[in-house]
């Protein structure tokens, strides 16, 4: 039972890490590397204004999301439409983003490095005990977790029950087809990117309320949203959470009734293990 | 490459202008991570140092070499923890920038990989952050390598002997939890410290690893929570020496003695857990109550605006002062006498006095540290001065 | 169009000539560049090897090059050094093999993560295994210099060299041409691409791995950290990227202005190596969408034309 609460809360936290790189690549197309830098700065967001002001973390969301937005829209406006619009196939796009975006993360790491410094931040923040059917969790944990439920559950009723959540899955489906029955393709794409990084930079100082993080550390969160996305199937958000929830799940019972020091080789196996068998991810269409 | 003589460097420049010494100008080399996984720790323990130790050397007028003075130069490069590229940068150090020495680079994997050139060069390696169990076979092959911050039986040991003191006491025990963070340090402590706990008569009840990055310790903390262990011992990096604390707190995990290592004693710490730290004990440790150390904490606030840490930052101003006082010693910039000098003396540091073992070890260094009432003090070490008595772990109370 | 191939092999050798001179004339500085080079080339070239032709992007080179670094890391206690590099080929050959064989029906950017993923489970099951094993500390220490393991590197890039251009010219060369242009084209045409596919995955695992267990002794200390760095993947991916993939040399016209560039920007501001970095990715992205290859031959193109209207 107690792995099963555990599981989820770890659940939440990964969910929050994964979603917006869903966005970002499911919806806009774009394999974003520089994602785990937007989690960084997000997380340096909330320290900066726990340590400057006081200002809860969970406030802070509501300041850094909107900056995040505005970044991210930048990016993709300047920096990554004059590739999608020079890229002859997915593939060749796949191949320019890559490279950008890894550009991209480098840049990220150097502004921060030279706006923040190097150092760990680290801060305390409701790591107090909340007690559940004789056990105990943190608190930050928790919230993280509704959190990650609320920012969830907004993005599917989002993306099911818009219009414009439906044109982006349109988008997300077939761009040729979208543009054809009259969305537009480039102002979507653009808004699913920033939108994405937006809940990346939520979630980022969500979590920086007990992961302790530092400017060179988001390529890790990168590369586990990277296969969360992938092994819940691209441009599904309910995939992602499925993944991300039987990630922290299977980790979790790993470390408890295994042995800790597998937890990380039994998450990549699991991730190896399914897509040989559904290539296409849990919840992905087959590609064409 | 970044150049930097400081305001009051150049006024002591400006005003020993007029004085009868001659000045010159020494280029220091320094390598280390700025980006990368080590980024965290270098910028809280190595590169305040390399800044701290140039501005004390060129405001006290320079290193004084026979009649001449010599300000210290400082060129930095960001090997971006890897050790390709610290290669690089100290080859890049020693034939294009010429320079006169080269400080360490940090930690053991890259100290060691940039050990070939600095010995090929004839550069003194002083090592400061470098933690290794192979020294005679090491200091065969590279005679100007040398070790200060101590070997991984000895911060075991040191470790060992406290908690079988708080046995003896009564205050604790035998059952022990034992955690490793699944990267060489880790690996290699809790190697050193199964048999030696087991020959001090303690029983391991939970022994485990965890993945470097695990972002959920609570299983870990969960699982030694129900092996119901007297003491708690985990050796740890910065990022899950914070977490596993943290999730101690949370489910109150109730042990005499809770010991994480790496960044236990980072000013962070005190500061993240505030009462709850206190009784946490940490690897390495410093005299808290020396008037030299309270001297360095002061002026490393000043001149870089952070706090040291109060084990490995210390040790790394003091092997920075090894440089300067064996040229001051050699009266030479040569580094051939530079070496000798270095070889053959003993210096005396802000950590206290240094002199070599046979394989050019640092024999007397902290092993133990421990917060007491907000101050990160020393409790045990091999031969150092100024060591406090450890006190049990009593709850994590508000 | 055989005359010319066998040209441009003999102008190669020439080049790895005149390249294995370098330690002869060069200070250790340029010497330490040359490694870096040598490295990179016989990766990023064996790597286009395999996903040149197949377009499959692989991110498992630290996977392999961890392999090879901890074959010569725990053998060079108990077996020569020589001895090392074929078995670190070996091991890294059949690695490959056996995930070629599982994944290789996975397309797009499902392979590319899943080599991700795989370099990270094989990372983590050699942390663990060293930590149940009880190894300690991990030293190479040889009296292998700089200047060995440069001609080493030169001598294997020379293979991958010569490998590329005797498969180019088999057989199974012309079944990886045909594939690359299409391949449900080449399914009909009866051959085996699944086969065709596991068997160039082969070479980069065999490279990477024997260039590994070459460098271990001069990283002296061998970490998982260290052997199994995500980065070099991406970099070799980069580098690869910015040659072109298109052509046997393409690679190496991409790793050597990429590593001069990286250790100009490493030498004059260490303080934004990164931001610089990462600035000079996209500069080149943008200005060099085809690569140095596509500059070249482009160039060389423009040449032809104006040569024909003069």
């Amino acid at each position: 039972m107690d792995i099963i609460f555990t599981g989820l809360l770890l659940g939440g936290t990964y969910a929050l890490i994964a979603l917006g790189l869903n966005l970002q690549y499911g919806m806009a197309r774009i394999m974003n590397l520089a994602n785990g830098e937007t989690l960084v700065a997000g997380g340096f967001g909330a320290y900066w204004f726990w340590t400057g002001a006081q200002l809860s973390p969970l406030l802070t969301v509501f300041v850094v999301a909107p900056l995040a937005f505005a970044v991210n829209w930048l990016i993709y406006v300047v920096i990554l439409r004059p590739l999608v619009k020079r890229a002859k196939s997915r593939g060749q796009l796949e191949v320019d983003t890559i490279l950008t975006t890894f550009g991209l993360s480098f840049m990220a790491v150097g502004i921060m490095i030279a706006l923040f410094g190097g150092d760990y931040f680290s801060y305390s923040y409701l790591a107090t005990p909340v007690r559940f059917i004789g056990e105990t969790y943190g608190l930050n944990r928790v919230v993280a977790f509704a959190s990650a439920v609320l920012i969830g559950g907004a993005l599917w009723l989002w993306l099911y029950r818009s219009k414009a959540g439906m044109a982006v899955r349109a988008i997300a489906v077939s761009p040729e087809s979208a543009r054809l029955v009259g969305i537009n393709v480039p102002r979507i794409s653009a808004m699913a990117f920033a939108l994405g990084g937006a809940v990346t930079a939520a979630g980022g100082a969500l979590v920086s309320t007990f992961l302790t993080l530092d400017a060179s550390t988001g390529v890790m969160f990168t590369l586990k949203a990277l296969i969360i996305v992938i092994m819940g199937g691209v441009g599904d958000i309910r995939g992602t959470v499925v993944a991300a929830v039987l990630l922290g799940i299977l980790e979790t019972f790993v470390a408890t009734l295994i042995d800790p020091g597998l937890t990380l080789a039994a998450a990549y196996l699991l991730f190896v293990v399914i897509l040989l068998v559904r290539p296409q991810g849990l919840f992905g269409r087959s590609q064409t | 490459m970044t150049r930097y003589l400081t305001a009051a460097s150049l006024v002591a420049l400006v005003a020993g202008g007029g004085a009868a010494f001659a000045q010159e100008t020494l280029t220091i080399g320094a390598v280390g991570p700025k980006t990368g996984p080590l980024a965290g720790g270098a910028a809280v323990t190595y590169w305040p140092n390399v800044q701290l130790w140039a501005h004390d050397v060129n405001e006290a007028g320079g290193i004084q070499v026979g009649d001449t003075s010599y300000m210290v130069e400082i060129i930095e490069y960001d090997d971006q923890t890897n050790p390709g590229q610290t290669i690089q940068a100290v080859q890049r150090l020693a034939t294009q920038d010429e320079a006169d020495f080269i400080l360490p680079p940090y930690s053991t994997g890259l100290n060691l990989a940039a050990a070939p050139i600095y010995d090929r060069f004839g550069y003194p390696q002083v090592t400061s952050t470098a933690n290794t169990g192979n020294v005679d076979e090491l200091s065969d092959q590279f005679p100007n390598l040398y070790v200060t911050l101590g070997a991984a039986s000895g911060m075991v040991g040191g470790l060992i002997d406290v908690m079988t003191e708080l046995r003896e006491a009564g205050e604790i025990d035998n059952t022990v939890a034992m955690v490793n963070v699944a990267d060489a340090f880790g690996i290699e402590l809790a190697e050193e410290a199964r048999p030696l706990f087991e020959e001090a008569g303690f029983e391991i009840v939970y022994d485990s690893s965890y993945p470097l990055g695990t972002q959920d310790l609570s299983p870990v903390i969960q699982g030694a929570s129900d092996a119901n262990p007297s003491s708690f011992v985990a050796f740890s990096y910065p990022p899950d020496t914070f977490a596993l604390t943290e999730q101690a707190i949370i489910e109150e995990l109730d042990v005499g003695v809770f010991y994480t290592a790496v960044a236990t004693a980072f000013p962070a710490y005190g500061e993240r857990f505030g009462p709850a730290a206190n009784g946490v004990m940490g690897i390495g440790g410093v005299n808290a109550d020396d008037a030299g150390f309270q001297d360095y904490v002061a002026r490393h606030l000043e001149v870089t605006g952070q706090a040291p840490d109060s084990w490995a930052s210390p040790m790394v101003y003091s092997t920075f002062q090894i440089y300067q006082q064996a040229i001051e010693g050699a009266g030479s910039i040569d580094r051939a006498e530079v070496s000798e000098y270095i070889a053959n003396n003993s210096f005396d540091t802000l950590i206290g006095p240094i002199e070599w073992d046979e394989n050019n070890n640092n024999p007397a260094y902290w092993t133990v540290g421990q917060w007491q009432d907000g101050t990160y003090r020393g409790i045990a070490s091999t031969g150092r001065e100024g060591e406090v008595d450890p006190i049990v772990k009593q709850g994590w109370g508000e | 169009m055989k005359g010319m191939d066998t040209k441009s092999l003999g102008l190669a050798g020439l080049v790895l000539l005149v390249a294995a001179g370098l330690p002869l004339v060069s200070d250790a500085y340029l010497l330490s560049i040359g490694v870096t080079i040598a490295m990179y080339t016989c990766l990023a070239t064996s790597w286009a090897l395999f996903s040149g032709p197949t377009h499959y992007i692989s991110l498992a080179t630290a996977a392999f090059f961890g392999i090879g670094t901890y074959t010569t890391g725990i053998g060079i206690e108990h077996l020569p050094y020589w001895m090392l590099l074929p078995i670190a080929g070996v091991l890294g050959a059949v690695v490959a093999a056996l995930v070629g064989v599982a994944t290789l029906r996975l397309s797009g950017v499902y392979f590319v993560i899943f080599t991700l993923g795989l370099a990270e489970l094989i990372r983590q099951i050699i942390t663990w295994g060293q930590n149940v094993s009880g190894a300690k500390g991990i030293y190479v220490l040889t009296s292998i210099t700089e200047e060995h393991i440069y001609w080493q590197l030169l001598g294997l890039a020379a293979l991958v060299f010569l490998g590329g251009f005797l498969i180019w010219r088999s057989r199974l060369g012309f079944a990886v041409r045909i594939l690359g242009d299409d391949e449900d084209v080449a399914r009909h045409a009866g051959i085996h691409t699944a086969r065709v596919k596991v068997l160039l995955f082969m070479i980069p695992g065999a490279v990477a791995a024997i260039t590994g267990a070459m460098l271990a002794p001069r990283y002296v200390y061998v970490e998982p950290s260290i052997a199994f760095t995500p980065m070099l993947s991406f970099q070799v991916v980069i580098m690869a990227l910015l040659g072109g993939t298109g052509r046997l040399w393409g690679p190496v016209v991409g790793v050597i202005p990429f590593t001069l560039l990286w250790e100009a920007i490493s030498g004059t501001f260490p303080n934004q190596t990164t931001l610089l970095l990462g600035l000079s990715f996209l500069v080149i992205v943008y200005l060099l969408p085809r690569g140095f290859v596509g500059l070249i031959e482009g160039g060389r193109a423009r040449m032809r034309a104006g040569g024909a209207m003069a």
